[in-house]
Protein backbone atom coordinates (compact mmCIF):
# COMPACT_ATOMS: atom_id res chain seq x y z
CA UNK A 1 0.00 0.00 0.00
CA UNK A 2 1.39 3.15 -1.38
CA UNK A 3 5.05 2.87 0.04
CA UNK A 4 7.91 4.07 -2.19
CA UNK A 5 11.66 3.61 -2.02
CA UNK A 6 13.65 6.82 -1.83
CA UNK A 7 17.68 6.43 -3.15
CA UNK A 8 19.97 7.17 -0.47
CA UNK A 9 23.78 8.16 -0.99
CA UNK A 10 26.61 9.00 0.89
CA UNK A 11 28.63 11.84 0.57
CA UNK A 12 31.93 13.65 1.64
CA UNK A 13 31.04 17.40 1.83
CA UNK A 14 33.35 18.58 -0.93
CA UNK A 15 32.82 21.00 -3.82
CA UNK A 16 31.81 19.10 -7.33
CA UNK A 17 30.17 16.09 -5.29
CA UNK A 18 26.55 16.91 -5.93
CA UNK A 19 27.36 17.57 -9.22
CA UNK A 20 28.46 13.60 -10.14
CA UNK A 21 25.33 12.60 -8.70
CA UNK A 22 23.31 14.47 -10.77
CA UNK A 23 25.42 14.03 -14.08
CA UNK A 24 25.87 10.24 -13.45
CA UNK A 25 21.04 10.65 -13.11
CA UNK A 26 21.13 12.64 -15.89
CA UNK A 27 23.31 10.91 -18.35
CA UNK A 28 20.76 8.02 -17.21
CA UNK A 29 17.86 10.12 -18.09
CA UNK A 30 16.38 9.53 -14.69
CA UNK A 31 14.48 12.90 -13.29
CA UNK A 32 14.45 14.02 -9.53
CA UNK A 33 10.93 14.42 -7.99
CA UNK A 34 12.40 15.68 -4.75
CA UNK A 35 15.50 16.08 -2.96
CA UNK A 36 17.29 16.86 0.19
CA UNK A 37 20.41 16.76 1.86
CA UNK A 38 21.09 15.76 5.14
CA UNK A 39 24.86 17.38 6.43
CA UNK A 40 26.79 16.48 8.91
CA UNK A 41 30.04 18.22 8.92
CA UNK A 42 32.54 16.50 6.88
CA UNK A 43 30.18 14.00 5.38
CA UNK A 44 26.18 14.22 4.33
CA UNK A 45 23.32 11.71 2.66
CA UNK A 46 21.23 12.99 -0.19
CA UNK A 47 18.04 11.63 -0.02
CA UNK A 48 15.98 11.63 -3.13
CA UNK A 49 12.57 10.34 -5.23
CA UNK A 50 13.29 9.76 -8.73
CA UNK A 51 10.65 8.63 -11.44
CA UNK A 52 13.02 5.24 -12.14
CA UNK A 53 14.37 4.40 -8.84
CA UNK A 54 15.91 0.70 -10.19
CA UNK A 55 17.52 3.00 -12.74
CA UNK A 56 18.60 5.54 -10.29
CA UNK A 57 20.02 2.89 -7.69
CA UNK A 58 21.78 0.98 -10.63
CA UNK A 59 23.23 3.74 -12.32
CA UNK A 60 24.67 5.48 -9.35
CA UNK A 61 25.77 2.08 -7.55
CA UNK A 62 27.78 1.48 -11.15
CA UNK A 63 29.16 4.69 -10.74
CA UNK A 64 31.25 3.89 -7.70
CA UNK A 65 28.62 5.88 -5.07
CA UNK A 66 27.61 4.01 -1.70
CA UNK A 67 23.80 4.33 -2.25
CA UNK A 68 20.91 2.24 -0.23
CA UNK A 69 17.10 2.67 -1.00
CA UNK A 70 14.68 3.16 2.00
CA UNK A 71 10.77 3.10 2.48
CA UNK A 72 9.34 6.00 2.73
CA UNK A 73 5.58 7.51 2.13
CA UNK A 74 4.80 10.44 -0.67
CA UNK A 75 1.90 12.00 1.29
CA UNK A 76 -0.66 14.57 -0.28
CA UNK A 77 -0.59 17.77 1.52
CA UNK A 78 -4.30 19.58 1.26
CA UNK A 79 -3.69 23.65 0.41
CA UNK A 80 -4.87 25.34 3.08
CA UNK A 81 -4.45 26.25 7.06
CA UNK A 82 -3.88 23.09 8.91
CA UNK A 83 -2.96 20.42 5.74
CA UNK A 84 0.12 19.70 7.49
CA UNK A 85 -0.99 19.55 10.86
CA UNK A 86 -3.44 16.79 9.97
CA UNK A 87 -1.04 14.42 8.61
CA UNK A 88 1.51 14.80 12.17
CA UNK A 89 -1.46 14.89 14.36
CA UNK A 90 -2.43 12.04 13.23
CA UNK A 91 0.70 10.26 13.48
CA UNK A 92 1.60 11.80 16.64
CA UNK A 93 -2.15 9.97 17.89
CA UNK A 94 -0.94 6.46 16.82
CA UNK A 95 2.68 7.15 18.42
CA UNK A 96 4.85 7.26 15.07
CA UNK A 97 7.65 8.70 15.30
CA UNK A 98 8.91 10.65 11.88
CA UNK A 99 12.60 10.41 10.96
CA UNK A 100 12.58 13.37 8.58
CA UNK A 101 10.61 15.02 5.97
CA UNK A 102 10.84 17.01 3.19
CA UNK A 103 8.34 18.64 0.58
CA UNK A 104 7.59 19.68 -3.07
CA UNK A 105 5.03 20.72 -5.36
CA UNK A 106 4.11 19.68 -8.83
CA UNK A 107 3.68 22.01 -11.28
CA UNK A 108 1.79 19.16 -13.84
CA UNK A 109 -0.81 17.94 -10.87
CA UNK A 110 -0.51 20.96 -9.10
CA UNK A 111 -0.28 19.28 -5.68
CA UNK A 112 2.14 19.18 -2.88
CA UNK A 113 3.81 16.49 -1.62
CA UNK A 114 5.40 15.60 1.68
CA UNK A 115 8.07 12.51 1.83
CA UNK A 116 7.79 11.15 4.95
CA UNK A 117 10.44 8.81 6.70
CA UNK A 118 8.79 7.22 9.88
CA UNK A 119 9.63 4.22 11.78
CA UNK A 120 6.55 2.16 11.37
CA UNK A 121 5.82 2.68 7.78
CA UNK A 122 3.01 0.42 6.94
CA UNK A 123 1.01 1.35 9.91
CA UNK A 124 1.83 5.15 9.24
CA UNK A 125 0.14 4.28 5.77
CA UNK A 126 -2.92 2.74 6.66
CA UNK A 127 -3.77 5.07 9.60
CA UNK A 128 -3.05 8.44 7.05
CA UNK A 129 -5.34 6.33 4.65
CA UNK A 130 -7.85 5.95 7.43
CA UNK A 131 -8.34 10.00 7.96
CA UNK A 132 -8.22 10.18 4.30
CA UNK A 133 -5.28 11.49 3.22
CA UNK A 134 -4.05 10.44 -0.28
CA UNK A 135 -1.07 8.49 -0.24
CA UNK A 136 0.71 8.37 -3.52
CA UNK A 137 1.62 4.95 -5.51
CA UNK A 138 4.90 4.24 -7.05
CA UNK A 139 3.57 4.52 -10.49
CA UNK A 140 1.97 8.13 -9.69
CA UNK A 141 5.13 9.84 -8.62
CA UNK A 142 6.44 7.89 -11.94
CA UNK A 143 4.11 9.88 -14.21
CA UNK A 144 4.08 13.00 -11.89
CA UNK B 1 50.44 -31.25 3.19
CA UNK B 2 53.79 -31.64 5.31
CA UNK B 3 56.04 -31.13 1.91
CA UNK B 4 59.68 -29.94 2.07
CA UNK B 5 62.09 -28.72 -0.67
CA UNK B 6 65.27 -29.73 0.75
CA UNK B 7 64.42 -31.92 3.98
CA UNK B 8 68.00 -32.31 5.49
CA UNK B 9 68.54 -28.74 5.59
CA UNK B 10 65.32 -27.73 6.54
CA UNK B 11 65.07 -30.14 9.47
CA UNK B 12 68.26 -29.91 10.45
CA UNK B 13 69.08 -30.64 13.87
CA UNK B 14 69.32 -26.35 15.74
CA UNK B 15 73.73 -27.86 16.88
CA UNK B 16 73.79 -28.76 13.29
CA UNK B 17 72.15 -25.39 12.21
CA UNK B 18 74.01 -23.87 14.46
CA UNK B 19 77.78 -25.30 13.49
CA UNK B 20 76.55 -24.51 9.87
CA UNK B 21 76.55 -20.69 10.81
CA UNK B 22 79.70 -20.56 12.55
CA UNK B 23 82.13 -22.11 9.50
CA UNK B 24 79.70 -19.89 6.94
CA UNK B 25 80.09 -16.52 8.88
CA UNK B 26 83.81 -16.99 9.62
CA UNK B 27 84.04 -17.76 5.80
CA UNK B 28 81.97 -14.40 4.60
CA UNK B 29 83.72 -12.15 7.04
CA UNK B 30 87.22 -13.41 5.72
CA UNK B 31 85.54 -12.94 2.50
CA UNK B 32 84.63 -9.35 2.69
CA UNK B 33 87.40 -8.55 4.79
CA UNK B 34 90.07 -9.56 1.52
CA UNK B 35 87.91 -8.23 -0.95
CA UNK B 36 85.91 -4.86 0.20
CA UNK B 37 87.77 -1.81 0.84
CA UNK B 38 84.57 -0.31 2.26
CA UNK B 39 84.20 -3.58 4.88
CA UNK B 40 87.89 -3.32 5.30
CA UNK B 41 87.67 -0.11 6.66
CA UNK B 42 84.57 -0.61 9.02
CA UNK B 43 86.69 -3.58 10.69
CA UNK B 44 89.49 -1.05 11.13
CA UNK B 45 87.10 1.43 12.67
CA UNK B 46 86.19 -0.79 15.47
CA UNK B 47 89.02 -2.69 15.80
CA UNK B 48 88.05 -6.23 14.67
CA UNK B 49 90.00 -8.85 12.37
CA UNK B 50 88.64 -11.82 10.64
CA UNK B 51 90.43 -14.05 13.06
CA UNK B 52 88.13 -12.25 15.89
CA UNK B 53 85.45 -13.99 14.54
CA UNK B 54 85.62 -17.35 16.51
CA UNK B 55 81.61 -18.07 17.54
CA UNK B 56 78.30 -17.35 16.50
CA UNK B 57 78.37 -14.88 19.47
CA UNK B 58 81.34 -12.87 18.39
CA UNK B 59 79.07 -11.16 15.66
CA UNK B 60 78.45 -8.59 18.14
CA UNK B 61 81.85 -7.35 17.74
CA UNK B 62 81.41 -6.34 14.14
CA UNK B 63 79.97 -3.21 12.72
CA UNK B 64 76.09 -2.84 11.94
CA UNK B 65 75.95 -2.02 7.98
CA UNK B 66 72.74 0.32 7.16
CA UNK B 67 71.10 1.45 3.58
CA UNK B 68 72.69 4.86 4.38
CA UNK B 69 76.18 2.79 3.06
CA UNK B 70 74.66 1.65 0.53
CA UNK B 71 73.50 5.15 -0.55
CA UNK B 72 77.22 6.62 0.14
CA UNK B 73 78.76 3.54 -2.18
CA UNK B 74 76.41 4.08 -4.94
CA UNK B 75 76.32 2.23 -7.31
CA UNK B 76 78.85 -0.74 -6.42
CA UNK B 77 80.96 0.32 -3.74
CA UNK B 78 79.96 -2.19 -1.50
CA UNK B 79 79.91 -5.13 -4.03
CA UNK B 80 82.74 -7.63 -3.28
CA UNK B 81 83.63 -9.11 -6.37
CA UNK B 82 84.55 -7.58 -9.59
CA UNK B 83 81.59 -6.88 -12.20
CA UNK B 84 82.33 -9.75 -14.55
CA UNK B 85 81.47 -12.00 -11.49
CA UNK B 86 77.70 -10.12 -11.43
CA UNK B 87 74.92 -11.78 -13.87
CA UNK B 88 72.61 -9.06 -12.91
CA UNK B 89 71.77 -5.96 -11.33
CA UNK B 90 68.19 -4.98 -9.08
CA UNK B 91 68.05 -1.24 -8.41
CA UNK B 92 65.48 -0.19 -5.78
CA UNK B 93 63.21 2.41 -6.99
CA UNK B 94 64.73 5.21 -4.17
CA UNK B 95 61.59 6.66 -3.65
CA UNK B 96 62.92 7.63 -0.22
CA UNK B 97 66.24 8.93 -1.36
CA UNK B 98 69.07 7.99 -3.84
CA UNK B 99 68.66 4.85 -5.93
CA UNK B 100 70.36 1.40 -4.62
CA UNK B 101 71.87 -1.25 -6.39
CA UNK B 102 72.34 -5.14 -5.71
CA UNK B 103 74.36 -7.57 -7.81
CA UNK B 104 73.96 -11.63 -8.02
CA UNK B 105 77.07 -14.37 -9.26
CA UNK B 106 75.01 -16.95 -10.59
CA UNK B 107 75.45 -18.72 -7.61
CA UNK B 108 72.94 -15.91 -5.67
CA UNK B 109 70.65 -16.16 -8.08
CA UNK B 110 70.44 -19.92 -7.48
CA UNK B 111 70.46 -19.48 -3.65
CA UNK B 112 68.17 -16.85 -3.81
CA UNK B 113 65.80 -19.65 -5.91
CA UNK B 114 66.35 -22.00 -3.36
CA UNK B 115 65.19 -20.24 -0.81
CA UNK B 116 61.72 -19.35 -2.98
CA UNK B 117 61.69 -22.73 -3.75
CA UNK B 118 61.35 -24.08 -0.16
CA UNK B 119 59.00 -21.87 0.80
CA UNK B 120 56.19 -22.03 -1.83
CA UNK B 121 56.43 -26.01 -0.93
CA UNK B 122 55.96 -25.26 2.51
CA UNK B 123 52.74 -23.48 1.66
CA UNK B 124 51.88 -26.84 -0.54
CA UNK B 125 52.45 -24.80 -3.85
CA UNK B 126 54.26 -27.30 -6.84
CA UNK B 127 53.52 -29.17 -10.24
CA UNK B 128 50.12 -28.82 -11.10
CA UNK B 129 50.09 -25.46 -9.61
CA UNK B 130 49.80 -21.84 -11.68
CA UNK B 131 51.16 -19.24 -9.97
CA UNK B 132 50.24 -15.51 -10.97
CA UNK B 133 53.00 -13.11 -10.66
CA UNK B 134 51.53 -10.05 -9.90
CA UNK B 135 54.92 -8.15 -8.65
CA UNK B 136 56.35 -5.85 -10.73
CA UNK B 137 59.39 -7.08 -13.28
CA UNK B 138 62.02 -5.71 -13.93
CA UNK B 139 64.31 -3.56 -11.50
CA UNK B 140 62.24 -4.27 -8.41
CA UNK B 141 63.18 -7.71 -7.17
CA UNK B 142 59.45 -9.34 -6.69
CA UNK B 143 58.80 -10.22 -10.14
CA UNK B 144 61.50 -12.24 -11.34
CA UNK B 145 62.37 -13.29 -7.54
CA UNK B 146 58.88 -15.15 -7.48
CA UNK B 147 59.24 -16.21 -11.29
CA UNK B 148 62.17 -18.13 -10.86
CA UNK B 149 61.09 -19.45 -7.47
CA UNK B 150 57.91 -20.81 -9.01
CA UNK B 151 59.62 -22.44 -11.89
CA UNK B 152 61.85 -24.36 -9.83
CA UNK B 153 59.63 -26.15 -8.10
CA UNK B 154 57.87 -27.02 -11.00
CA UNK B 155 54.42 -24.32 -10.99
CA UNK B 156 53.28 -23.01 -14.57
CA UNK B 157 54.03 -19.49 -13.87
CA UNK B 158 51.50 -16.62 -14.92
CA UNK B 159 54.05 -13.56 -15.37
CA UNK B 160 51.83 -10.80 -15.64
CA UNK B 161 53.45 -8.30 -13.58
CA UNK B 162 51.75 -5.63 -11.84
CA UNK B 163 48.35 -3.37 -13.30
CA UNK B 164 45.93 -4.23 -15.31
CA UNK B 165 43.71 -5.39 -13.29
CA UNK B 166 40.67 -6.49 -15.57
CA UNK B 167 43.12 -8.43 -17.16
CA UNK B 168 44.63 -9.94 -13.97
CA UNK B 169 41.26 -11.15 -13.48
CA UNK B 170 40.53 -12.29 -16.52
CA UNK B 171 43.30 -14.79 -16.70
CA UNK B 172 43.15 -16.23 -13.32
CA UNK B 173 39.74 -17.45 -14.32
CA UNK B 174 41.45 -18.41 -18.32
CA UNK B 175 44.76 -20.16 -17.43
CA UNK B 176 43.05 -21.36 -13.29
CA UNK B 177 46.18 -19.77 -11.73
CA UNK B 178 45.76 -22.08 -7.93
CA UNK B 179 48.04 -19.13 -6.32
CA UNK B 180 49.15 -15.34 -7.08
CA UNK B 181 51.48 -13.19 -5.58
CA UNK B 182 51.11 -9.52 -5.38
CA UNK B 183 50.80 -6.89 -2.43
CA UNK B 184 48.23 -6.88 -0.14
CA UNK B 185 46.99 -4.38 -1.16
CA UNK B 186 46.68 -4.89 -4.88
CA UNK B 187 45.22 -8.15 -4.32
CA UNK B 188 41.85 -6.60 -2.23
CA UNK B 189 41.95 -3.84 -5.13
CA UNK B 190 41.89 -7.16 -7.71
CA UNK B 191 38.77 -8.34 -5.12
CA UNK B 192 37.45 -5.11 -5.98
CA UNK B 193 37.67 -5.09 -9.74
CA UNK B 194 36.46 -8.72 -9.73
CA UNK B 195 33.18 -8.10 -7.92
CA UNK B 196 32.75 -5.29 -10.34
CA UNK B 197 32.47 -7.62 -13.39
CA UNK B 198 30.78 -10.18 -11.70
CA UNK B 199 33.37 -12.59 -11.01
CA UNK B 200 33.33 -14.32 -7.37
CA UNK B 201 37.42 -15.00 -6.70
CA UNK B 202 35.59 -17.52 -4.70
CA UNK B 203 33.14 -18.96 -6.89
CA UNK B 204 34.81 -18.50 -10.16
CA UNK B 205 38.38 -18.67 -9.68
CA UNK B 206 40.66 -21.97 -8.81
CA UNK B 207 42.62 -19.43 -6.87
CA UNK B 208 43.53 -20.92 -3.44
CA UNK B 209 46.66 -19.22 -2.28
CA UNK B 210 47.56 -15.33 -1.98
CA UNK B 211 51.31 -15.07 -0.87
CA UNK B 212 51.31 -11.55 -0.10
CA UNK B 213 54.36 -9.00 0.96
CA UNK B 214 56.58 -6.20 -0.16
CA UNK B 215 54.68 -3.74 2.25
CA UNK B 216 53.62 -4.52 6.01
CA UNK B 217 50.32 -5.61 6.60
CA UNK B 218 47.93 -7.10 9.53
CA UNK B 219 46.51 -10.20 10.82
CA UNK B 220 43.26 -8.27 10.42
CA UNK B 221 43.87 -7.75 6.75
CA UNK B 222 44.47 -11.59 6.24
CA UNK B 223 41.52 -12.93 7.74
CA UNK B 224 39.55 -10.53 6.01
CA UNK B 225 41.37 -11.32 2.48
CA UNK B 226 40.41 -14.61 3.58
CA UNK B 227 36.98 -14.39 4.73
CA UNK B 228 35.85 -12.45 1.45
CA UNK B 229 37.57 -14.49 -1.17
CA UNK B 230 38.13 -18.34 0.30
CA UNK B 231 41.68 -18.29 -0.51
CA UNK B 232 44.62 -18.65 2.20
CA UNK B 233 46.77 -15.56 2.67
CA UNK B 234 50.85 -16.20 3.59
CA UNK B 235 53.09 -13.45 4.52
CA UNK B 236 56.30 -13.09 2.40
CA UNK B 237 59.46 -11.01 3.61
CA UNK B 238 62.73 -9.90 1.59
CA UNK B 239 64.31 -7.27 0.67
CA UNK B 240 66.36 -6.39 -2.47
CA UNK B 241 69.43 -5.90 -0.43
CA UNK B 242 69.16 -9.57 0.84
CA UNK B 243 68.37 -10.51 -2.45
CA UNK B 244 64.50 -9.61 -3.22
CA UNK B 245 61.65 -12.08 -1.39
CA UNK B 246 63.13 -15.13 0.18
CA UNK B 247 60.69 -16.53 2.80
CA UNK B 248 57.24 -17.23 3.95
CA UNK B 249 54.65 -18.75 6.14
CA UNK B 250 55.12 -22.44 5.93
CA UNK B 251 51.11 -23.88 5.54
CA UNK B 252 50.70 -23.40 9.33
CA UNK B 253 51.02 -19.36 8.93
CA UNK B 254 52.59 -18.73 12.36
CA UNK B 255 55.32 -17.34 11.49
CA UNK B 256 58.04 -16.65 8.57
CA UNK B 257 60.26 -19.22 8.14
CA UNK B 258 64.14 -17.81 7.65
CA UNK B 259 66.84 -20.31 5.80
CA UNK B 260 69.51 -20.04 8.51
CA UNK B 261 72.26 -21.75 6.42
CA UNK B 262 71.21 -18.68 3.89
CA UNK B 263 71.03 -16.24 6.37
CA UNK B 264 72.00 -15.39 10.06
CA UNK B 265 69.56 -12.97 12.21
CA UNK B 266 69.42 -10.97 15.42
CA UNK B 267 67.19 -8.65 16.69
CA UNK B 268 68.36 -5.38 18.09
CA UNK B 269 66.98 -2.58 20.25
CA UNK B 270 67.02 0.28 17.74
CA UNK B 271 68.15 3.07 19.84
CA UNK B 272 71.08 0.98 21.56
CA UNK B 273 72.17 -1.61 19.12
CA UNK B 274 72.22 -4.12 22.00
CA UNK B 275 70.02 -7.47 21.32
CA UNK B 276 67.10 -7.61 22.70
CA UNK B 277 65.59 -10.29 25.02
CA UNK B 278 63.98 -13.35 23.41
CA UNK B 279 60.54 -12.74 22.13
CA UNK B 280 60.70 -8.99 22.56
CA UNK B 281 59.69 -6.73 19.37
CA UNK B 282 63.31 -5.76 17.45
CA UNK B 283 64.59 -4.47 14.59
CA UNK B 284 65.99 -6.89 11.93
CA UNK B 285 69.91 -7.09 10.79
CA UNK B 286 70.67 -9.20 8.34
CA UNK B 287 74.29 -10.98 7.78
CA UNK B 288 74.23 -13.04 4.57
CA UNK B 289 75.63 -16.63 4.43
CA UNK B 290 75.88 -17.90 0.81
CA UNK B 291 75.29 -14.94 -1.09
CA UNK B 292 79.22 -13.10 -2.48
CA UNK B 293 78.83 -10.29 -5.17
CA UNK B 294 76.98 -8.47 -2.53
CA UNK B 295 77.32 -9.82 0.27
CA UNK B 296 76.00 -8.00 3.80
CA UNK B 297 77.30 -8.00 7.22
CA UNK B 298 75.08 -7.28 9.99
CA UNK B 299 72.55 -4.77 8.06
CA UNK B 300 69.56 -3.00 9.96
CA UNK B 301 66.69 -3.95 7.87
CA UNK B 302 65.03 -1.13 9.72
CA UNK B 303 61.93 -3.67 10.03
CA UNK B 304 60.36 -4.17 13.21
CA UNK B 305 59.68 -8.16 14.54
CA UNK B 306 59.64 -10.64 17.52
CA UNK B 307 62.04 -13.23 16.20
CA UNK B 308 61.30 -16.49 17.32
CA UNK B 309 63.75 -19.82 17.60
CA UNK B 310 61.38 -22.19 18.46
CA UNK B 311 61.22 -24.82 15.99
CA UNK B 312 57.61 -25.17 13.68
CA UNK B 313 54.95 -27.68 14.15
CA UNK B 314 55.46 -28.11 10.58
CA UNK B 315 59.08 -29.66 11.06
CA UNK B 316 61.48 -27.15 10.16
CA UNK B 317 64.12 -26.09 12.76
CA UNK B 318 65.07 -22.55 11.51
CA UNK B 319 63.86 -19.47 13.52
CA UNK B 320 60.76 -17.41 12.37
CA UNK B 321 60.27 -14.26 12.50
CA UNK B 322 56.60 -13.21 13.49
CA UNK B 323 54.53 -10.45 11.06
CA UNK B 324 56.62 -7.99 10.54
CA UNK B 325 55.06 -4.70 13.18
CA UNK B 326 56.40 -2.25 10.76
CA UNK B 327 59.61 -0.53 9.72
CA UNK B 328 61.60 2.00 11.95
CA UNK B 329 61.37 4.62 9.35
CA UNK B 330 57.48 4.55 8.51
CA UNK B 331 56.97 5.22 12.41
CA UNK B 332 54.91 8.23 12.69
CA UNK B 333 55.47 10.29 15.86
CA UNK B 334 52.13 12.25 16.72
CA UNK B 335 52.06 14.45 19.92
CA UNK B 336 55.06 12.10 20.77
CA UNK B 337 53.20 9.13 20.69
CA UNK B 338 54.89 6.13 18.11
CA UNK B 339 52.18 5.29 15.74
CA UNK B 340 53.03 2.18 13.33
CA UNK B 341 50.43 2.89 10.43
CA UNK B 342 49.59 -0.90 10.82
CA UNK B 343 48.63 -0.20 14.44
CA UNK B 344 46.00 1.37 12.57
CA UNK B 345 45.58 -1.59 9.92
CA UNK B 346 44.67 -3.72 12.48
CA UNK B 347 42.47 -1.66 14.51
CA UNK B 348 40.20 -0.85 11.39
CA UNK B 349 40.18 -3.83 10.07
CA UNK B 350 38.47 -5.45 12.80
CA UNK B 351 35.28 -2.97 12.02
CA UNK B 352 33.27 -4.59 9.28
CA UNK B 353 31.75 -1.54 8.47
CA UNK B 354 34.64 0.21 7.03
CA UNK B 355 36.14 -0.74 3.70
CA UNK B 356 39.82 -2.13 3.02
CA UNK B 357 41.45 0.82 2.02
CA UNK B 358 42.28 3.81 4.25
CA UNK B 359 45.14 6.60 4.76
CA UNK B 360 46.72 8.22 7.64
CA UNK B 361 47.21 12.42 7.26
CA UNK B 362 49.18 13.70 9.27
CA UNK B 363 48.94 18.07 9.98
CA UNK B 364 50.64 20.56 12.45
CA UNK B 365 47.69 22.94 13.22
CA UNK B 366 49.05 25.61 15.17
CA UNK B 367 51.89 23.87 17.92
CA UNK B 368 49.37 20.68 17.56
CA UNK B 369 50.11 17.64 15.53
CA UNK B 370 46.59 15.95 13.95
CA UNK B 371 45.82 12.94 13.07
CA UNK B 372 43.45 12.06 10.82
CA UNK B 373 42.07 8.76 9.48
CA UNK B 374 40.53 8.32 6.21
CA UNK B 375 38.01 5.29 5.81
CA UNK B 376 35.75 4.28 3.28
CA UNK B 377 32.02 3.62 3.68
CA UNK B 378 31.11 0.61 2.41
CA UNK B 379 27.72 -0.08 0.84
CA UNK B 380 26.47 -3.41 2.71
CA UNK B 381 26.82 -1.03 5.76
CA UNK B 382 25.45 2.84 4.64
CA UNK B 383 21.90 2.97 5.93
CA UNK B 384 21.10 6.32 5.24
CA UNK B 385 20.56 7.52 8.81
CA UNK B 386 22.83 10.03 9.80
CA UNK B 387 22.95 8.83 13.31
CA UNK B 388 24.46 5.48 12.15
CA UNK B 389 27.28 7.40 10.35
CA UNK B 390 28.32 9.33 13.32
CA UNK B 391 27.99 6.72 15.55
CA UNK B 392 30.38 4.29 13.08
CA UNK B 393 32.98 7.49 12.95
CA UNK B 394 32.37 8.29 16.57
CA UNK B 395 33.57 4.30 17.07
CA UNK B 396 36.44 4.27 14.65
CA UNK B 397 37.75 6.79 16.56
CA UNK B 398 37.55 5.24 20.00
CA UNK B 399 38.85 2.00 19.31
CA UNK B 400 41.91 3.90 17.58
CA UNK B 401 41.88 5.85 20.54
CA UNK B 402 42.13 2.20 23.07
CA UNK B 403 44.85 1.11 21.12
CA UNK B 404 47.05 4.37 20.14
CA UNK B 405 46.53 6.04 22.74
CA UNK B 406 45.73 9.65 21.12
CA UNK B 407 42.89 11.16 19.60
CA UNK B 408 42.59 10.87 15.80
CA UNK B 409 40.07 12.42 13.73
CA UNK B 410 38.10 10.51 11.06
CA UNK B 411 36.56 10.92 8.23
CA UNK B 412 34.48 8.73 6.52
CA UNK B 413 34.86 9.22 2.51
CA UNK B 414 33.48 7.89 -0.11
CA UNK B 415 34.36 4.19 -1.23
CA UNK B 416 36.80 4.56 -4.18
CA UNK B 417 38.32 7.77 -3.32
CA UNK B 418 41.11 6.92 -1.32
CA UNK B 419 43.85 5.72 -4.24
CA UNK B 420 44.82 2.36 -5.02
CA UNK B 421 48.17 1.05 -5.58
CA UNK B 422 49.57 -1.57 -8.10
CA UNK B 423 52.59 -1.64 -5.78
CA UNK B 424 53.02 -0.56 -2.43
CA UNK B 425 50.17 1.48 -0.93
CA UNK B 426 51.06 4.71 0.27
CA UNK B 427 49.00 4.69 3.69
CA UNK B 428 50.47 7.76 5.38
CA UNK B 429 50.78 11.47 3.97
CA UNK B 430 52.70 13.67 6.56
CA UNK B 431 51.90 17.58 5.69
CA UNK B 432 53.89 18.66 8.93
CA UNK B 433 56.70 21.00 8.16
CA UNK B 434 59.61 19.86 10.52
Amino acid sequence: MGVIKQISIFMENKPGRMARVAKTLSDADVNIRALTIAEAGDFGVIRMVVDDTEKGYRVLRDGGFTVSETDVLAVEIKDIPGGLYEIVDTLGENDINMDYAYAFVTAKAERAMLILRVDDTKRAAQVLNETGVRIATRVEIQNI
Amino acid sequence: MFKYWNPNIERMPIEDLHKLQEDRLRSVVRFVYAHSDFYRQRFEEVGVVPEDIKELSDITKLPFTTKIDLRNTYPTGMFCLPGDWVVRYHVSSGTTGKPTVVGYTQGDVDMWTDSLARALTSIGLGRGDVIQVGYGYGLFTGGLGLHYGAEKIGATVLPIGAGNTERQIELMQDLGSTAIACTPSYFLHINEVAQKMGVSIRDDTKLKAGIFGAEPWSDETRRRIEEATGIKAYDIYGASEMSGPLFTECHLQNGIHIWADLFLIEAIDPKTGEHVEDGERGELVVTTLDKWAFPLIRYRMGDLTIVNNEPCECGRTHPRIMRILGRTDDMIIVRGINVFPSQVESVLMRIPEVGDNYQIIVDRKGPLDVMTVKVEVTESTFSDKISDLMTLSKMVGKELKNVLNITAEVELVEPGTIPRSMGKAQRVIDNRKV
